[in-house]
Order: C-alpha cells, then structure tokens, then sequence
C-alpha cells in the first residue's frame, strides 16, 4: 500500500479529509499550510498521525522544507526507503 | 528596498483582530507595582495575582531582599563579564555548590536566565549527528535549544512513553547519541511527567534524559526536587535543567548532573560562554531563598493544599481544566473572543491569571491559566474562583464544553 510515493500521497488525502474543516479538493499539489489554513502546530501534529500509519518519524528540519502534500509523500517515502535499506 | 517586516503582516493582523475584541492589550498588561506576592496594583486596583511563577511566594522574602541589599552595596550591581572570563565571583561558586548538594549531583552550572539554561545544556549536550526526542508540548527554550544544536530533532506525543518507545526503536539501527527532553510540570497546563516510565524506556535503548524541572523544583518531591524525586527516580534523570525564576523568586537558571562531562560543557555552551554573568545581589538572593526552600517544607504543604483548593473550586464551578492538581490549573476555553471576554471580566473583577492563545497552547484551545502560591490566603483563593464562577455563568462558559 505505503511502497510509492504516489501511495502515501493518496494516504495523506486520505487522512486529510477525515478532518471536516479541510477543504474537500485538495490534491497532491495543494499546500499544506496556505491552501489547508494549518498552522505549524497543526502540522507537525497532523504528521505524526501519518508516521503512526508508516512506522517512520520525521526529524523537523525535514518538516521545514515540505511545502505541498507531494513533498511530504516523497519525503516520508525517502524515510521508508531508508529504513529498509 | 523590500519591506523587512512584511513577513509580519499575518501576525500583524492577528494582533489587530484580537485588539478589535478586547478592551485592553492583553500582550502589554502592567503589573503597576506588587504590593506583596500575591497582590498587585493593576490600572490602579489591588489585584489578586493567580498568574505568576512565584509558587513559594519567595520573590518578596524579607531575608533575599535583605541578602541582595548588604550584597548589592559590597559588590556592586553587575560582573559585566562571562563565566568562562571575567564573570565569575566567589558568589557564583558557591551557588553551583549550594544546588549541586541540593540535588544531590556532582556537578552545576548556573546561566543568566532558565532559558538561556535550556538553550544552553540542549546545545552543548546533542551534535550534528545525535538526536532529540522531545515531548510534543514542550516549552520554547527546548525548542529552540534544539535548533542551535543541529541535532536531528524529532517529537513524540505529549506526556506518551509508549510514543517515545516507539521512535526510540525506530532509531535503534541508526548512529549518534539520543537525548530524550521532558519536562516535571508543564507551565501552560499543569500536566505532570510520568517520569520514572520515561526513564524506564530511555534506559532500554540506553539513551540520554534530561528533565526540564523549571516549575516543579521547590514543589513537588519530600524535599522539592522536582517530579524526578517524587516518583523515585532522580538516579535515572542524567540531566536537570531548571530556573531561579519560579518557586526562587528571583532570575537564572542550571544544569546539575552527575555526569563529568560538564566540565567540558562550560567550554562549548555559547549561552553560557557568550552573555554576562547573574549580578551579585541576585546570587546572593537566589542562595537566601533556596535556604528558605529547603527550611521551610511547609510552605510546599501550603502550596499544594492550596493548589487543591484551587483546583477543586474552578471545576466545581463547572469550569473545564486539566485532571492533575498541581500549582498550575488551566481553564480549557472554546474560543478566542470567549476567552478575551473572561480574561477581560476577570481583570475588572480584580483577578488576574494568564490569556494563553494558540499556537501557545496544546489542542489549539485559549486557555486561562492560573497558578497558586503557598502565599495566598484560603480567602484569596476563594475569591479568584467566586470571580471565575461569576463571570463563567455571565458568559455561559460553565459546562458548556464537557
């Protein structure tokens, strides 16, 4: 389910939606704290709902450079990867 | 030339919208001039304070003020110097002593303010190449000491050991150092660490723990150690961290530990090498009321008889806060102008505690938060939650958000 990049990026849209405030036409492409009103809180506490799902943490510098819900996705993707490695 | 302060248009704009909903600024409110501990002159009514940090009551103690003035006419009012350099009095050593046997540890190290304290043990403690586990609330220093180690910094859920259990084991096939960071009591909601299961977890995958005992030292613990002595674990506590600026009365902050390794701190700590030293008068004063501390194991009986009273009188007045009793009480919110409004009606009432706003906040709620000291009266106490009960059914906040 969680191998590609495109896989978590349909996880994270699912999640996302599961929180009735969030606009309901997000894609990969939309941006997490302009288009989805989440302040940095909010973010970092959305993300660790996803890393419970993938079994991964995500240093905070990392959370820094994602803008989209694409970047997180290639992101959290690049920690699976690593941690099979 | 770009406009340097356009990135602070959206905060700019927050300000202007909460001004729009609160008759006072309540990020510039003056404490006029305290009367006592626990009474202020605000807008030019006596004030009961129930928003300090002063849980023993101590920054008026007779015997501090006295120590500072006898010190402050022989030493002057400042070192104008670094510890590492031209900072150091005798005065400073003998405070490091002085807590280090308090604590029981080996070795302290004394900064300006408890921030510079975190900013200070977090950055010399972790590298480049460690990591830091924080708990998700904790304050802005650790934070902030974080960033200025270039560690890998990643958080775990608030108050949570299976959390932190579960990074640890993410990690455990990674190199570097894991220094885990939590706090005794937390400032804005009075949660108490499960500390003894935090150092259970880091001892199985032999990390690092630092405990952040800024609001419970001189509060919890038989001799007010902190959480760490409460729950029987201070030989699995490596590091302390705390402030002068709570139950001490006064400014400052340390690291104690057992660990020799500090001596090498003070040379790569730049909050510790790279500011001024704490003037005279406010060591000397700190060291009277530390005495005080620890002579008077009343003062923390009152303290959390009265934190109880606290406690049990805002939830009773069908107030919603946190289910730990301890000097810190926070009253869960629902909104922002609600919570303006209280903070506000509290004020005129003659009542002050803390408006604390997201993203300040845990759970994106306003809380007020209130803290008590060994110094109010019972009658005080009743009176601030009279106000709270008042002003609760004025606004219909009671049991509305259970």
């Amino acid at each position: 389910m969680t191998d590609s990049v495109q896989a978590i990026s349909a996880l994270i849209i699912d999640k996302l939606l599961a929180n009735p405030k969030v606009p309901r036409d997000i894609d990969g492409n939309s941006k997490i704290v302009e288009d989805l009103a989440f302040d940095s809180l909010a973010v970092m506490n959305f993300v660790m709902e996803i890393e419970d799902t993938l079994d991964v943490s995500v240093p905070l510098d990392k959370l820094a450079d994602i803008r989209t819900i694409d970047d997180l996705a290639v992101c959290l993707h690049s920690l699976k990867q690593g941690d099979a490695a | 030339m770009n406009d340097i302060f356009a990135k602070h248009a959206a905060l700019k704009a927050a300000r202007e919208s909460l001004a729009a909903l609160s008759p006072r600024d309540p990020f510039a409110l003056t404490i006029e001039r305290p009367i006592s501990a626990t009474v202020g002159v605000i807008e030019g009514r006596e004030t009961l304070l129930f928003g300090t940090n002063n849980y023993l009551g101590l920054s008026q103690s007779p015997r501090a003020i006295e120590a500072a003035a006898e010190t402050v006419r022989a030493e002057g009012v400042g070192t104008t110097g670094s510890r590492i350099a031209n900072g150091t009095y005798a005065l400073h050593r003998e405070l490091e002593r002085r807590l280090a046997r308090t604590f029981r540890r080996k070795h302290c190290m004394t900064f300006s303010t408890g921030y510079q304290a975190n900013l200070g043990a977090i950055s010399a403690l972790a590298g480049k190449d460690d990591y830091l586990l924080l708990d998700a609330d904790s304050h802005a220093s650790i934070y902030d000491g974080s960033r200025l180690s270039q560690a890998q910094v990643i958080r775990f859920r608030h108050n949570d050991p299976d959390d932190l259990d579960r990074r640890l084991r993410r990690l455990s096939d990674t190199p570097g150092a894991r220094l885990v960071v939590v706090e005794g009591i937390y400032s804005m909601t009075g949660n108490i660490a499960p500390m003894r299961e935090f150092a259970e977890v880091k001892k199985r995958h032999g990390a690092w723990l630092l405990a952040d005992e800024a609001h419970s030292f001189g509060v919890l613990g038989e001799n007010g150690r902190g959480v760490a002595e409460a729950q029987d674990c201070e030989a699995d506590v490596d590091f302390v961290v705390g402030t002068f600026s709570k139950s001490l009365g006064t400014v400052g902050g340390y690291l104690v530990s057992d660990h020799d390794g500090i001596d090498t701190v003070r040379l790569c700590s730049r909050p510790y090498m790279f500011t001024a030293s704490l003037p005279p008068e406010v060591i000397a004063a700190t060291l009277a009321t530390l005495d005080e501390l620890e002579s008077r194991p009343e003062l923390r009986t009152t303290l959390m008889d009265n934190a109880a009273r606290l406690h049990a009188g805002l939830r009773t007045a069908g107030l919603v806060t946190g289910s730990h009793v301890s000097p810190v009480v926070a009253v869960t919110l629902q909104d922002v102008p609600q919570a303006l409004a209280f903070w506000n009606a509290l004020v005129e009432a003659g009542v002050y505690v803390n408006l604390s706003l997201p993203p300040a906040t845990p759970d994106q709620n306003p809380l007020l938060r209130c803290s008590v000291m060994a110094a109010h009266t019972p009658d005080q106490i009743d009176r601030a939650v009279a106000a709270f009960k008042t002003i609760g059914a004025q606004l219909g906040v009671s049991k509305l958000a259970a």
